[in-house]
């Protein structure tokens, strides 16, 4: 390759960058005191509520649901929508759940390389359903933290996206979510922050889901406060 | 008023939808130099007029429902501005630190100068994998090195995915809007194009059917290409980090399917910490689209890693120079390089909405064209630019991370006209292109301005005569009469009239 060449470019540009006149001197940006500062969202609107308010603006689909009866809710929605083939990731809480509750020949296992199952995930898989790290409720949306189990492209190729989010792991904003986990410190090979389905606008700005990704993105939201009658608070 | 000119399109004969001729205009050469040839069929072109005024009028709207507290807006770019600011200050230290967590990662990273450099880049890589295509998210730089051209040129195939760029691709036409790049065709254009060049597309105007075909036919060459090639939208110091902001999923395809992925972006893209994407995620969707968030914000920390079952195998980031250094060189015109490529001041520049982005010549249109491009392709071919704004400040005033675009304009008419020597505020070093924009005629003109208004004699003897001889004024007189009345000397002087005055008795 051309590692020589590329070798004396980056000398060139450095010592032209080094050369440079001095610019003034701007202290690093303080974002946490930005968040601190500004003005906090209204009392009367959960958290849950912002979520549910903001990610359906998006065109995201929420099903509501407890910790008891996701995995019904989560098969209502797959008969509902009539989706044959699920992408699924072993081991994992969604695989186990729905091992138990559909027949094997409905589940298509994301256990082997991408090169080998490409013409299946492109062509024979409805629907891909993962978890997720949690979501954002500021703007609605989900965050994927992709693992050798559910690999990114789990909530990318299939026409449809169900992911499981537990209402405890909906932050305020995103920094939020970046600053507790100290992602800086351990960023995965892929890191996405999720809102709605896939969508363009490029023709006469009209606007049109499902782009290049999901048609569809549907949110099963598990409270984790089950009130005595088993329904979601 | 000049009829719009119209080129037929050879190939098979289709019926012109209504509006769709003036666009093939697209065909005649793009170069800056033209950019007063181009504008003025533009202007006299009531289809690209209407297009550009009704889509500029909607992003300006969507913008501004997010930006209607200035206060709230003003502090989230001041935060966005000092983000930049603080990464262009250590910009040589922070790419080092860039390279070393990248080669950590397993990235290769490459340096180029010139986009002949880039280009010989990715030839290099295609050529290792023995690559006869690649699949292309949206990247300006890509468009910036003519990347698909040289690709072509090599017999690979290099093929945009971003929806508005597939449709330019398939029809030889170039990106008007750096955001919305097929904003000057209808859907009436895209269904004419898609059936043309898409084997099995059905004639239709439905849009949604319309990206259905485009999704079909691009999910193909996703899984078939071994290459994909994506821009860069912000790049982490200390953690490696490629974030990519885009709504319709073909930047995660490009970046996840294909065995290799390479990165290409300006150098000027990198920030020091991942917290400090944080402002300019939350101010460049608004910016740009008027949307809170876009669908996907996809951060990339090197090519896939033990035990995972996608992602790219072997990953490049291509660091482009063109002309970035120059700006950088001179605290003045560095400001050019904080530029997050939101199109905000295109969407709201009175020249822009009227002479369309194809007009400029140039990768990057508008206000913020007219302020990069002197530097990637020398003030004199982009002569024209600089002058291309009113100076009414909107660019200035909606962009989000503070650009003082038109004093930057200011500077760059000042540098095309005058050498270092000749500058009221001389460069430390001349600028591709210093003093070459002069013209014999302005030059003489100033000179003689200079010599009458620095000696009295002689301007007096010049009013006199110039009084007299009025009636000798050409009806004529360049760019000035084209709209506006001759100008003609006064039949008596100021001097004189005031002289009258004094003398005459009240």
């Amino acid at each position: 390759m051309s590692a020589s060449n590329s070798g004396k470019a980056r000398d060139n540009i450095l010592s032209r960058l080094r050369s440079a006149e001095p610019g003034k001197l701007v202290g690093a940006p303080d974002i946490a005191s930005y968040y601190r500062d500004r003005p906090q969202p209204k009392a009367e609107e959960s958290r849950r509520e912002r979520f549910i308010r903001n990610a359906t603006s998006w065109r995201a689909e929420i099903v509501e649901a407890s910790e008891s009866d996701w995995p019904g809710k989560l098969v209502q929605v797959i008969e509902h929508k009539r989706l044959g083939k699920l992408l699924v990731g072993r081991n994992t809480t969604i695989g186990w759940t729905l091992s138990a509750l559909l027949p094997p020949e409905q589940l298509y296992w994301y256990e082997r390389d991408l090169a080998e199952i490409k013409s299946d995930l492109f062509d024979h898989v409805d629907a891909g359903i993962s978890t997720t790290l949690g979501g954002v409720a500021e703007t609605g949306s989900l965050l994927l933290w992709p693992t050798p189990a559910e690999p990114r492209t789990l909530s990318l190729i299939p026409p449809v996206h169900i992911a499981l989010l537990f209402e405890d792991q909906i932050v305020e904003t995103l920094h939020e979510a970046m600053m507790q986990n100290r992602w800086s410190e351990r960023m995965p090979t892929n890191l996405l922050m999720i809102t709605g389905p896939s969508k363009t606008a490029d023709i006469q700005r009209m606007l049109v889901y499902g782009a290049h990704g999901p048609k569809e993105l549907v949110i099963v939201l598990v409270s984790r406060q089950a009130s005595p009658n088993g329904e979601s608070a | 008023m000049n009829a719009p000119v119209v080129i037929e399109r050879p190939g098979p004969a289709t019926p012109k939808s209504v509006g769709a001729a003036p666009a093939d205009t697209h065909e005649k050469t793009h170069r800056p130099e033209d950019f007063k040839l181009r504008s003025h069929e533009s202007v006299n072109d009531p289809n690209l007029r209407s297009s550009f005024r009704g889509a500029m009028d909607f992003l300006i709207e969507r913008r501004a429902v997010h930006f209607s507290d200035f206060v709230a807006f003003d502090q989230l770019r001041k935060l966005g501005e000092q983000t930049r600011q603080h990464a262009l200050n250590h910009l040589p230290d922070l790419l080092t630190q860039l390279e070393a967590k990248l080669t950590e990662l397993g990235v290769h990273v490459h340096w180029a100068e010139t986009p002949e450099d880039a280009n010989r880049i990715f030839l290099d890589i295609a050529k290792a994998h023995d690559a006869r295509m690649m699949v292309k998210g949206k990247s300006m730089v890509s468009e910036e090195i003519e990347l698909n051209h040289v690709m072509a040129d090599h017999g690979i195939d290099c093929l945009e995915t971003d929806m508005g760029e597939y449709i330019l691709q398939l029809d030889g036409d170039r990106p008007s809007h750096i955001i919305m790049p097929a904003i000057h065709k209808t859907k009436q254009d895209v269904a004419e194009i898609f059936h043309e060049h898409i084997a099995g597309a059905p004639l239709t105007d439905d849009v949604n059917e319309l990206i259905g075909i485009g999704r079909k036919a691009l999910r193909e060459k996703f899984g078939a290409s071994k290459i994909g090639v994506s821009g860069v939208n912000f790049m982490v110091a200390e953690t490696g980090t490629i974030a990519l902001v885009e709504n319709e999923g073909n930047g995660r395809l490009c970046t996840s399917v294909p065995d290799v992925h390479i990165a290409i972006t300006g150098l000027e893209k990198v920030i020091e910490k991942l917290e400090h994407l944080i402002p300019l995620y939350a101010l460049l969707p608004k910016s740009a689209t008027g949307q809170a968030v876009t669908t996907y914000f996809n951060l990339i920390t090197g090519p896939r890693r033990a035990g995972e079952r996608d992602g790219p195998r072997e990953m490049h980031l291509i660091l482009l120079d063109n002309g970035r250094t120059q700006a950088y060189r001179e605290e003045r015109f560095r400001a050019t390089l904080q530029c997050i490529r939101c199109g905000a001041c295109m969407n709201h520049c009175p020249v822009y909405t009227r002479v369309g982005g194809l007009s400029y010549g140039t990768t990057y249109p508008g206000p913020i064209g007219s302020i990069i491009s002197p530097h990637l392709v020398g003030l004199k071919s982009t002569r024209d630019l600089p002058t291309a704004s009113s100076l009414c400040g909107a660019c200035g005033e909606v962009c989000p991370v503070g650009i003082p675009i038109p004093e930057m304009l200011m500077k760059l008419r000042e540098a095309g006209r005058h050498s270092v020597s000749q500058s009221m505020t001389p460069p430390t070093q001349a600028l591709v292109g210093q003093g070459e924009v002069r013209l014999l005629a302005e030059v003489l003109a100033w000179k003689g301005w200079r010599l009458l208004y620095s000696h009295a004699l002689l301007y007096r003897l010049f009013a006199w005569f110039a009084s007299r001889l009025r009636f000798l004024t050409p009806a004529w007189q360049g760019g000035w009469t084209q709209s506006r009345a001759p100008l003609k000397p006064a039949p008596k002087s100021f001097r004189d009239r005031l002289k009258e005055r004094n003398h005459s008795p009240r």
